[in-house]
């Protein structure tokens, strides 16, 4: 088998290049965002230059062009998590936005007073704050699965919560704020046991593990294109297709329709009853050409190569005294909390960004999370797959300067 | 040693280390807490006004460096000033942290200056200006203050996100 070969793969991300205040950016917070390579720059280039206009509309030619390329892209994203059919990838603007599509077209309508819908403390507060907006409007109730110190959920405390009145799901597959990958696939067939949908938060896993939402058989899988070298703006829902079917719309407008009198609305088919408005086609038709380069590569050749810097980064950081790694579950994506003794996160950031290291410093937008494990905020490396061992070793280094300012 | 833009000064680690008028205080006639909601910060300030002079003043809470640094060297500067005079300086610190204030020209900065590098850091303005933030709140008898509420004081306005 062919080597890795992590130096031709950074030549194709020309922000890599980059320096910051003269230091090599070394750049560990793709939990949050990460960067795009040429192929996917050139791709929006292209669709922008010779390719747009409105899709579903005209007989011109640009408009069957970019019609084709979008479908295209929907093509290209249901292989990448190997759907059943299209038709049941819908594009929205990102995982939040997702989520707040089940919750509409979903739970509004399906989801009743007295009806539990199970959470994890590990969740998003994109996969909290929308199931709470649900709650205090319909009178149901939000059940939270626990987890130990390691931050992994306890899976035993998971399956006493549910009961005749536990209606719904929501899991994140991998926590964005400690990187544990959670059970998904066992937990989805426990609630399917109790006739319960699942929807999956994906965001952190879909740019680092094979997605095989058949395979899980979740119900719902929610992910964003930038977080997976694609651009902002858009992102993934896959529903099945029945459920799809079945829920109501979430917004209204162009497109999402069949007919419309101010008498009656029949609405579209599926995908197309959720997308309503212009969707951000630029943006779907750079996320397939995404998916098409993280494919050439392989998801597994990726995921070897992200455990690889996890497992030194770990080693590593375990051998630093004054430094405490928040989150050693057993299996883990390649995100490493920390905390320095002594040192706020904040003052962390500041310090490794005037060495060029941008890491994310706060509460993850995962507050429970840190409430759980007793620590306002931590300082968090999320790695890549065009991270080296290398940056490993300046993050150490900086790590090392930012104790030294302090000590 | 790399350049800290400085930011990270003697003066400041020193505070951080050592905070001055760290506590509380038994008699107090105006107190208020302040928070951070983009970092979870919290500060909480209590001073006793004895006509109209500040004769004593304690903070507290879990902060960054910049944050208690700023706290500390805000209760050593305006202990012992009137009312009007810390209103003057809250405002003229809240003008440096955002760039705003020519230093050359008269003012009471003095030792504070050592904060005008965080106007560079867009996402640290937050963590020097919320004891001054609070501090202003304490005098208006404001019970709990955020960074994120308006109140008048401009840079604590402006949005930061926190996904």
């Amino acid at each position: 088998m062919e080597a890795f070969d992590v130096e031709r793969i950074r030549a194709d991300f020309p922000i890599l290049q980059l320096k910051i205040d003269g230091k090599p950016l070394v750049y560990l917070d793709n939990a949050a965002s990460s960067q795009m390579p040429q192929p996917v720059i050139d791709c929006l280039v292209r669709y922008q230059t010779m390719q747009h206009a409105n899709i579903n509309r005209a007989v011109h030619t640009l408009s069957e062009t970019a019609t084709t390329e979008f479908e295209e892209a929907r093509r290209k994203l249901q292989r990448f998590i190997n759907a059943r059919e299209e038709r049941e990838v819908i594009f929205t603007s990102g995982t939040t936005d997702a989520i707040n599509l089940v919750m509409h077209g979903y739970g509004r309508k399906l989801i009743k007073a007295g009806d539990e819908i199970i959470l994890t403390t590990l969740e998003h507060h994109s996969n909290i704050v929308p199931w709470q907006m649900l709650a205090e409007e319909t009178g149901a109730k939000i059940r939270v699965v626990p987890i130990n110190d390691a931050g992994e959920l306890l899976i035993d405390e998971y399956e006493k919560l549910f009961n005749a009145r536990t209606k719904f799901v929501g899991v994140m597959h991998v926590s964005n704020a400690l990187g544990t990958i959670n059970p998904v696939k066992q937990m989805i067939a426990f609630a399917h046991a109790h006739g319960v949908p699942v929807l999956v938060d994906g965001a952190q896993a879909a740019p680092h593990l094979q997605v095989d939402v058949q395979d899980l058989d979740c119900d719902f899988y929610a992910f964003s294109g930038h977080k997976l070298c694609g651009p902002t703006g858009i992102g993934v829902l896959y529903g099945k297709a029945a459920l799809l079917e079945k829920m109501q719309p979430f917004k209204g407008g162009g497109d999402m329709i069949l007919s419309v009198t101010f008498e009656k609305t029949t609405y579209n088919t599926i995908p197309h009853k959720f997308e309503a408005g212009t969707p951000p086609i630029a943006a779907a038709i750079g996320l397939g050409a995404a998916v098409d380069y993280i494919s050439a590569i392989g998801m597994d050749v990726i995921a070897a190569h992200e455990l690889d810097l996890l497992n030194y980064a770990t080693e590593q950081m375990n051998h630093m005294s004054g430094v405490r790694i928040i989150g050693t579950a057993e299996h883990k994506a390649a995100v490493l909390s920390f905390a320095v003794a002594g040192v706020h996160p904040h003052d962390i950031g500041t310090l490794l960004n005037q060495e060029g290291i941008a890491v994310r410093t706060g509460h993850h937008c995962a507050q429970p999370v840190m409430q759980r494990l007793n620590v306002p905020a931590t300082s968090r490396a999320s790695f890549a797959f065009y991270n080296t061992l290398a940056e490993v070793d300046a993050l150490i280094a900086g790590i090392r300067t930012v104790q030294k300012v302090f000590a | 040693m790399a350049d800290y833009k400085s930011l990270y000064q003697e003066v400041i680690l020193d505070h951080n280390k050592k905070p001055r008028n760290y506590g509380t205080l038994e008699r107090a006639s105006h107190h208020a807490v302040g928070h951070n909601p983009l970092c979870g910060d919290h500060i909480s300030v209590a001073l006793n006004l004895d006509r109209e002079c500040i004769d004593c003043i304690a903070f507290q809470g879990e902060s960054c460096a910049i944050c208690k640094a700023s706290a500390s060297m805000m209760t050593t500067a305006i202990k012992g000033k009137s009312r009007a005079d810390a209103e003057i300086l809250i405002q003229e610190f809240l003008a440096m942290a955002t760039g705003k204030l020519d230093l050359d020209s008269p003012n009471h900065i003095g030792r504070l200056a050592v904060f005008a590098g965080v106007c560079d850091l867009p996402t640290r303005v937050k963590c020097a200006i919320l004891p001054w933030h609070t501090l202003h709140a304490a005098f208006n008898s404001v019970a709990s203050t955020s960074t994120e509420e308006n109140s008048g004081l401009g840079p604590m306005d402006a949005p930061i996100g926190n996904a």
